[in-house]
């Protein structure tokens, strides 16, 4: 006779990790965009480390990359979260910057780093569509 | 100076973050300004320039004090350093309503925090309306 075992399955999960830029308003996409995928579109799948905790925290901050595939989100081209995230965690899977993503979409950054508008929702939805197409892609392999 | 920490996990980052816009565009704009704090972690010229030529407050959302322990490690001792949590834990009516989303009670949280910024940084506080 077979015998089954139950094995209990974790959700597998992805870590991702915006810049937060606080100077940019492309910044501040990606923290929109990021809480968007971790809160509505892959709740289950994603969890998130402050980038600056690699610095501030310690040995369990900076096996964050290692613990999870990670996906990293920029605001600019200086890409702070992708560089601080290989220096001092690991390499992520994949890596977004905004104002790439928005210049192959023909969109206009947001006005304002403080506040964004009804228009510039449509573009934290965009943004989290793509980190939640990478999550999927990651998901999948 | 005015280094808000990058915080999305809870509210206390946010609260930091508009108090500090609040202070940049409405308060101080003459003497406030601030930079992204992951440009520190790269060690960007121009971020650290900034960081070391000027008076420093961070404003950190929870305990870890990740603002100021980047700010520190570019070799910079911070002027003040602020937590929200200790700002909320004097004003507890004042929820915030979500972690981006501040709602009418955060906003107050913000409006407190910043107005104590100010008066720390010696900027004349407009009374609201």
């Amino acid at each position: 006779m077979l015998e089954l075992e139950l094995v209990e399955i974790s959700p597998k999960k992805v870590g991702i990790i915006p810049c937060n830029g606080e100077e940019l308003p492309e910044g501040t996409l990606t923290r929109f965009a990021c809480r968007k995928v971790l809160d509505k579109l892959k709740p289950s799948n994603t969890v998130t480390i402050c980038l600056p905790l690699f610095i501030a925290g310690g040995k369990e901050e900076r096996e964050f990359a290692q613990k999870f595939p990670t996906i990293t989100v920029d605001g600019c081209d200086k890409q702070c979260s992708r560089i601080n995230t290989e220096r001092l965690s690991g390499k992520p899977r994949h890596s977004i910057v905004i104002t790439d993503l928005l210049k192959e979409h023909g969109i206009n950054a947001p006005g304002s780093a403080r506040t964004l508008v009804d228009m510039d929702r449509q573009t934290v939805d965009l943004v989290a569509k793509e980190i939640a197409k990478k999550v999927d892609q990651i998901l999948a392999e | 100076m005015v280094m808000p920490c990058s915080g999305i996990g809870k509210a206390y980052g946010e609260i930091g973050r508009q108090a500090t816009y609040a202070l940049m565009d409405d308060l101080c704009p003459d003497r406030v300004t601030t930079t992204c704090l992951a440009k520190l972690m790269i060690g960007d010229p121009d971020a650290v320039d900034l960081i070391k030529n000027n008076e420093v407050i961070t404003v950190d959302g929870c305990a870890h004090d990740c603002a100021r322990k980047n700010v520190e490690s570019t070799g910079k001792k911070v002027d003040r350093a602020v937590r929200v949590i200790s700002a909320f834990k004097q004003h507890r009516d004042l929820k915030p309503a979500g972690v981006l989303d501040l709602g009418e009670p955060g906003y107050k949280l913000v409006k407190i925090l910043a107005q104590d910024l100010a008066q720390g940084i010696d900027c004349p506080v407009r009374k609201e309306d």
